[in-house]
């Protein structure tokens, strides 16, 4: 009987793909010279799984490639090898080619072979390198290690754990399967074995050596030995006619024992010790919740599905309690019935809020893929950054997650690229010659707040104000604050770079960073001082499936304003309100004067109640840097509502965000504040229908 | 098992009309005049209810309804068709479709007069509606059959809805 592998082949891009994250910033974080050995373990497991992973699914060209690069963490985890910066960047480079190689595989497409055949050679340099003395029997560039070695045979030195056998590898099959490659010879060791007394029957005792002639491949025995190279100790030695003794030790399992024979008896138990923190280490990460790629699938920690069964089974028993009071209810069980429907209550909204939490991911999913580009970026620009990143654990939805790295990418780019000045430059204006960026995650008030924070040169206003009036975006003679000098890089084909580089500088871009900051629901800010440095303020929804809204009432129709662009509602006095060449509608709020808004008049509404401002209430709103008053006729009530989208079934509609559903089933639409106050700008257009009945 | 028959209903759907030996339509009164939709394309029908108007919409769209959970735009056809439109009454129902659009199957409804019957067609006795150059219409209107004595004309759901979104998001664009 076959199992069909094809169904797991997810399962093992995910956890790939999670063991490449894993590498890429266990290299990075490692200090060439002395790196810390348990850092190159945790690099090594992961490669060591994906390989693993890859050849049990059949991928051989990834078990392949990953196997040379096992080969060279694995020395350097010996510290046979020097770790150095070239190894590393090699090691970096090679997780790059085998992402591309795992991409490719999962939507079956053909990987370029040169590429990985480059890879591969350079990984093989680097071992070839340093190791080119010691004769390695390294199985992928062993071409040239038979001839030289002319093995008529292995000698196999075979010493399981005595936990062996508890993982349901039986030595003896072992053994047979040895048999089955060519003439063997075994020896068992007995001198482990206890008296009978200290016997445990599931303990495995002995060991074995064993030669085996013949003309076996190394690969073939390591073949048989795959499952069990955690669970043992292990040696394979060629066997050269020229030398009966075994040479050097040319070991290629996964232990860190350069000398060829076992001779302490402690070591074992030590490396037993390694092998069982690798066990724990791999639950610990199998715990971490799932990757953010194009995947549609979500892992999710086992406690926050436990918390949710247990809401469940509490709204179970809320629901039979007042099944029970609704079968004999009479009016003297009115509290009683009070209280079970407040219980209901509760308990929904607390469903509520931890099924939200199943699509909740902390942010470090997002923030991974800095280091990396910062190593990158500021080796090839030649200035010196480091990176700080804080509250990595911020839990944002899931398509947060996926929407927002782009524009982080781009915002920190453009930090390092903009930003930060080159090393001189800044030694000159006595700043420290590293640069900071700073990427920060936090919660606050319903919101996600992202910053991304440098001490770079700052945006340079009067350049920023020269370029624009230069392109006519703004008249030569408009007198902008700070803050809406700063806005102007959000517009599109504005670029102040006098070069353009491939990082930036091209003009496009920020406005697409806006876009789709706004599309979730969220807004960008910008400080910025001269000299010091600038930062972004991303300020995003907890989550796209919930809003927080204010309901209005326009007429007969009910309207909800997201909450989070709304500033305050004010009601407007005669006197407050002044004609802009006698059409537009202005009031003066501070010192700032807003245009008005009608919403009965945008939307069409025909019964509007309030037709005078002094009549209704202005609700101030912002949106993409705007502000605005709403003219409505009252406002209803605060309310989460659970976002519905008009496109699924219809279209897009300008204005509109989506609809809700509310308490009693009939729906109301959501206001798209940004999208309004543009078409506020043409009102005569928006509203150029034909009257319409009402039903 | 399931997903061969999905597709089976699939196919069925999608050869249309011209194809098949026996179709069924659901046949409805429009200002006096039959018209029919293929019955497989009815997901349900309901009264009239009230509905969320949508702003900034044509006036043939008569607004969005909570259909269990689903946001779905309810259309008068009378006013689509530019036929003289009539107070809802409790005859009116809304027969709620699955439309095949370019981005997706929607569901969408459309207002109708009174339902009246379900109507077996053979594709031999289907005929293609007369062309009035651009005077009226024709595009939507898959094909004509006769029942008993009346004509029936029988809507292609999908350039009735599908291409009405089309023609407007151009309209949008054009704005």
């Amino acid at each position: 009987m076959t199992i069909d592998m094809a169904q797991f082949h997810q399962v093992f891009f995910d956890e790939s793909f999670e063991g490449l994250d894993i590498m890429e910033s266990g290299l990075l974080e490692m200090d060439p010279g002395s790196a810390d050995p348990e850092q190159i373990n945790s690099i090594f497991r992961a490669a060591h799984s994906i390989k693993g992973g890859s050849g049990t699914f059949g991928f051989t060209n990834i078990a392949d490639f990953t196997h040379v690069m096992e080969t060279l963490l694995d020395e350097m985890r010996d510290g046979r090898r020097q770790v150095t910066t070239e190894a590393v960047n090699v090691l970096l480079a090679s997780v790059d080619v085998l992402r591309e190689m795992l991409t490719a595989t999962s939507e079956d497409a053909e990987v370029d072979p040169e590429r990985v055949k480059a890879q591969k050679a350079e990984l093989d340099r680097i071992l070839a390198g340093e190791t080119a003395a010691a004769e390695v029997a390294e199985p992928d560039n062993a071409e040239e290690a038979p001839a030289t070695n002319k093995q008529t045979g292995w000698h196999i030195t075979f010493r399981p754990h005595s936990h062996m056998m508890r993982t349901g590898n039986d030595p003896l099959r072992l053994v047979r399967e040895l048999q089955g490659l060519g003439e063997l010879t075994v020896e068992v060791d007995v001198e482990s074995l206890p008296p009978l007394s200290e016997y445990e029957p599931e303990d495995s005792y002995l060991s074995w050596d064993l030669h085996l002639m013949g003309d076996v491949s190394k690969e073939q025995i390591d073949d048989i030995f795959d499952w069990v190279e955690d669970d043992c100790d292990l040696l394979i030695d060629p066997i050269c006619p020229a030398q009966k003794a075994p040479p050097v030790a040319s070991e290629i399992t996964s232990k860190p024992e350069p000398k060829a024979e076992i001779k302490s008896v402690p070591a074992p138990t030590e490396r037993r010790v390694g092998t069982d923190r690798r066990a724990s280490g791999q639950k610990g990460s199998a715990k971490k919740t799932a990757s953010s790629g194009g995947t549609s699938s979500i892992r999710v920690d086992i406690s926050k599905i436990d918390v949710l069964i247990n809401m469940v089974g509490e709204l179970v028993i809320t629901q039979s309690m007042l099944g029970m009071l609704g079968d004999e209810f009479d009016i003297s069980q009115i509290e009683r019935l009070r209280e079970g429907l407040a219980q209901l209550e509760r308990h929904t909204r607390e469903m509520q809020e931890s099924v939200m939490q199943i699509r909740m991911l902390p942010i470090s999913f997002t923030f991974s893929r800095f280091p990396r580009l910062v190593h990158d970026l500021s080796t090839k620009m030649g200035k010196q950054i480091e990176l700080k990143m804080t509250g990595e654990t911020t839990e944002v939805d899931k398509t947060v997650i996926e929407k927002i790295g782009d524009p982080l990418v781009h915002l920190v780019r453009n930090s390092l690229d903009h930003g930060i000045e080159m090393p001189e430059d800044r030694v000159a204006a006595g700043k420290p010659e590293t640069g900071t960026v700073e990427l920060n995650a936090y919660h606050r008030g319903g919101n996600i707040i992202i910053e991304i924070k440098d001490d770079g040169k700052g945006l340079d206003k009067d350049r920023l104000l020269d370029k624009a009036i230069e392109r006519g975006l703004v008249p030569p003679d408009a007198m902008l604050g700070d803050q809406q000098i700063y806005e102007l890089i959000f517009t599109a084909g504005f670029s102040t770079a006098e070069e353009v580089s491939d990082v930036s500088g091209r003009g496009v871009g920020m406005d697409v960073v806006r876009r789709n900051i706004n599309e979730l629901g969220g807004n960008i800010e910008i400080h910025s001082e001269a000299g010091v440095g600038s930062s972004f303020i991303i300020r995003l929804p907890l989550t796209l499936a919930i809003l927080d809204g204010q309901t209005v009432s326009v007429g007969s129709e009910t309207y909800i304003v997201p909450l989070v662009s709304i500033i305050e509602s004010i009601q407007v006095k005669e006197n407050m309100v002044n004609m802009l060449a006698g059409k537009g509608e202005t009031f003066k709020l501070r010192e700032e004067y807003l245009p008005i808004v009608r919403l009965h008049e945008v939307l069409g509404v025909k019964d509007a109640k309030a037709k005078e401002l002094n009549e209704g209430l202005l609700v101030v709103v912002e949106g993409e840097g705007r502000r605005c008053g709403l003219f409505v006729d009252d406002l209803l009530g605060q309310q989460q509502v659970v976002i519905k989208s008009l496109e699924a079934n219809y279209r897009k509609i300008s204005g509109l965000s989506g609809a809700t559903i509310l308490g009693d089933g009939s729906v109301a639409l959501i206001l798209d504040i940004p999208g309004l106050i543009r078409m506020a700008g043409n009102v005569s257009v928006a509203f150029n229908q034909a009257p319409r009945k009402s039903a | 098992m399931a997903e061969p028959q999905v597709a089976e209903l699939k196919n069925l759907q999608n050869e249309g009309l011209a194809d098949e030996q026996n179709a069924q339509y659901l046949t409805f009164e429009l200002a006096d005049e039959d018209y029919g939709v293929d019955i497989l394309r009815v997901q349900e029908i309901r009264g009239w209810d009230v509905v969320t108007r949508v702003p900034n919409t044509p006036s043939y769209v008569k607004g969005v309804l909570n259909l269990r959970g689903a946001i779905v735009p309810i259309f008068d056809l009378r006013e689509r068709f530019d036929l003289s439109s009539q107070e809802y009454t409790k005859d009116t129902v809304v027969i709620v479709l699955r439309v095949n659009g370019e981005t997706g199957r929607r569901i969408m409804g459309i207002i109708v007069d009174a339902v009246s019957d379900v109507l077996n067609a053979n594709s031999s006795g289907l005929a293609n509606a007369p062309d009035f150059g651009s005077r009226v219409a024709t595009e939507f209107i898959a094909g004509l059959v006769s029942a008993g004595d009346k004509m029936v004309m029988l809507l292609d759901v999908d350039k009735l809805l599908g291409q009405d979104q089309e023609s407007e998001q151009e309209l949008t664009a054009a704005k």
